[in-house]
């Protein structure tokens, strides 16, 4: 597809290295009312999505809720299979290779190497096992280091992240921690691996200004230090701005706007991504904000129609939006990616 | 009509029994929220905001303990209350937005039946067709009404976030404890529920408790805010007033560390020091191995109560501005 070679040249520096290449990446779900039902409607959860990911680097990826990133974040790491399209990652040896077909030791490398930090806390832990054994299954899985060993090394993770001291934290059940303290420690299950890549989805939702910019600090060190890479899924645009060296902005199963993270938001292309920029709230009680520029409501990707997915609620849409396919995502100068016939 | 408040909390003390010791989430916290009136409750992540909505409901997990204090819910104090006579004032009268929006959806029953069944165990809305309220509510919340037969696991994690809102909002409570409520929201249609909530608000006089990280929404939401630290409130006030001139250290931390979209793009800053051990709070103010106008009197003996108009601080040392 035409989308996929035009997203490839948004690649920054020249010198860093291809980690991970996502190819127009498609899941659709099914949602049937029935076994009687002969032609079930499927939800575009993400639709022809494309792009690189080097070495080190941190793509933030912003969107309305429902539009797909945590469902695209899923295939990455390989815990959904994408209905079309390819998740290319570079292998031990340094080959880029098709993660579908990984088994065996690869595909335990693989696992190893790449993480997800899951956006619902509450939801990814076994509420039977201690934190300890939490942070610790992944080395277990993997039959890194003995016990002591292991419980040297979940502590100093737990420390990294805030959970101090982390004696007091270790034995206790996930119930007994608060919400904040739970992201924490699914921050620390996933960075204990050491591994290249992690897909972050909403890691800091329930986080202080000051634990999380810790955090933010130490993800970032990482990325320095140990070319760590990540897909960080935020609604927190702040949060991206900091953390991220490029945005993708997605609307209803589709990237619509990519670039660099500072252009993206003081420069924004698309209409959805200026809506979204003019609904960030100020923290100032005296302050007020112009109305956000957005018609109708949250819609569904349910059998879309062939025309531009944010056609309903677009302000400067036109007959030429409705009558013609999704526009391409198309470069709109200084390496700006935007899918909108009007921009 | 009177103007006493639907909510008085006073000197509410709940601890977590562990076996590393007792865990002081909440440690003498005293507030009130008069009717239609939005308190923020803000603070450091771990510093017990959940714990106190969680004993306001009442909904407590085995190892608490409610060692002190009352609730009084329209005059009536619910701290005696058995989980029997808890029962009516629960959702009708006080509701709550979970953090946990997973748990709190059953898996295995589509999201619609939840909300009807829970209209119709409190049946404020009996006569309604329970079905059009459901309508009425996913609308509400920019749920589109397909997904009114669908499981959770079908959701994403925001729609899970709004479906429970709605929940929250079916029986028309006099007051809402939303805890976090917008995490998983993009900015658009997290400002459309808060509006939507203020109006509801406006109309039926509704009270909330709005507990958040984000001290930009609960600057447009509350009307008072509370800051806590270390199961403790140690400044509250109107909002203006607090976010103009705070008077605690903390909260002067707070405010200053703000990351912005727009503008400059200035260094972010972290509070220096450890979140304090609820197992072993520091003594006198708990704030004093983090605060950098701390003295003698900070480590030893617990701050003064501070006033400035209507808002007020626990310190030795207030902002004198
Ligand atoms: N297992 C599933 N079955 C059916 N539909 C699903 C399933 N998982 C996700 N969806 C649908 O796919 C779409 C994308 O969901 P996804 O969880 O990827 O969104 P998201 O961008 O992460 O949203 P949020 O910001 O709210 O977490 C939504 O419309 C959702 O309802
Ligand atoms: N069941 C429990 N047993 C023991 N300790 C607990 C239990 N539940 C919570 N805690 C502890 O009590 C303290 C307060 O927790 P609470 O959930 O109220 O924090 P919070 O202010 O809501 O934090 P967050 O912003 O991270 O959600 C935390 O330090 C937590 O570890
Ligand atoms: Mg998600
Ligand atoms: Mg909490």
């Amino acid at each position: 597809m035409s989308e996929a070679t035009n997203n490839t040249q948004a690649i920054p520096a020249a010198t860093s290295r291809l980690l991970l290449r996502a190819i127009d990446l498609s899941k659709r779900f099914p949602l049937s009312s029935g076994w009687w039902d002969r032609n079930p409607s499927f939800v575009h959860a993400v639709d022809g999505v494309s792009f690189d990911l080097m070495a080190g680097e941190t793509l933030g990826i912003v969107g309305e809720s429902g539009c797909g990133k945590t469902t695209t974040g899923r295939m990455l790491v390989r815990l959904a299979e994408p209905t079309e399209g390819q998740v290319l990652f570079e292998n031990e040896s340094g080959d880029l290779e098709d993660i579908a077909h990984l088994k065996g030791q690869p595909l335990k490398d693989f696992r190893r190497r790449a993480q997800m930090v899951f956006q619902d806390p509450y939801e990814s832990m076994n509420p039977r096992r201690t934190i300890f054994d939490t942070v610790a299954e992944p080395l277990q899985v993997q039959k890194i280091g003995d016990h002591a060993e292991r419980l040297e090394r979940v502590s100093e993770t737990l420390g990294l992240v805030g959970l101090t001291p982390p004696s007091s934290f270790l034995f206790r059940f996930p119930h007994e921690l608060s919400g904040g303290q739970r992201q924490r420690v699914a921050i620390a299950r996933a960075l204990v691996m050491n591994p290249s890549f992690v897909v972050a989805d909403e890691p800091t939702s329930m986080l202080d200004i000051s634990i999380r910019t810790g955090i933010m600090q130490l993800m970032g060190e990482l990325a320095d230090r140990l070319g760590i890479s990540y897909l960080y899924i935020t609604h927190d645009l702040a949060v991206a701005r900091y953390m991220c060296s490029r945005i993708a902005v997605m609307y209803l199963g589709k990237i619509v706007e990519m670039g660099e993270t500072e252009e993206v938001l003081q420069n924004p292309v698309h209409p959805y991504t200026k809506a979204l920029l003019s609904a960030v709230p100020v923290p100032d009680p005296e302050a007020t904000r112009d109305p956000i520029d957005i018609k109708g409501s949250v819609s569904v990707p349910v059998d879309p129609l062939p025309r531009c997915r944010f056609y309903d609620r677009c302000p400067i849409a036109d007959n030429f939006c409705r009558d013609n396919d999704h526009p391409p995502l198309q470069d709109k100068g200084s390496g700006r990616l935007a899918a909108c016939y009007k921009a | 009509m009177t103007t006493d408040p639907v909510l008085a909390v006073d000197d509410l003390k709940m601890h977590y029994v562990t076996q590393a010791g007792v865990v002081r989430a909440v440690d003498g916290v005293s507030f009130s929220v008069e009717r239609g009136q939005s308190l923020g409750l803000v603070g450091e992540s771990g510093c017990g905001k959940s714990s106190i909505a969680m004993t306001l409901l009442k909904l407590l997990p085995d190892n608490a303990r409610l060692v002190a204090g009352s609730i009084a819910l329209n005059g009536i104090d619910l701290v005696p209350l058995s989980e029997d006579e808890m029962r009516p004032h629960r959702w009708d009268r006080i509701s709550m937005v979970f953090q946990a929006a997973m748990n709190s959806l059953d898996p295995v029953y589509r999201v619609g039946d939840q909300i009807v069944e829970a209209l119709e165990a409190h049946s404020s809305s009996a006569g309604r067709d329970a079905m059009e309220r459901v309508r009425e509510l996913f609308d509400l919340v920019s749920l589109d009404p397909s997904y009114i037969l669908r499981y959770p696991h079908e959701y994403s994690g925001g729609m899970r976030q709004r479906a429970i809102i709605a929940m929250a909002l079916a029986c028309e409570p006099d007051i809402i404890i939303a805890d976090e409520p917008t995490t998983a929201l993009d900015v658009i249609v997290q400002d459309h529920i808060l509006r939507e909530m203020q109006t509801i608000q406006h109309s039926l006089e509704m009270s909330m408790i709005y507990i958040s990280h984000d001290m930009a929404v609960i600057a447009e939401v509350c009307d008072v805010v509370g800051v806590m630290y270390a199961g403790k409130l140690v400044e509250f006030g109107p909002t203006a007033d607090v976010y103009a001139r705070p008077i605690h250290p903390y909260t002067r931390a707070l405010m200053s560390a703000f990351p912005s979209v727009r503008g400059e793009k200035h260094e972010l800053v972290t509070l220096p020091g450890e979140p304090p051990n609820l197992l072993d709070p520091p003594g006198g103010c708990a704030f004093n191995p983090r605060c950098a106008y701390a003295t003698d009197e900070c480590r030893t003996t617990a701050p003064p109560i501070v006033k400035r108009g209507d808002q007020w601080a626990a310190c030795w040392n207030p902002s004198d501005e």
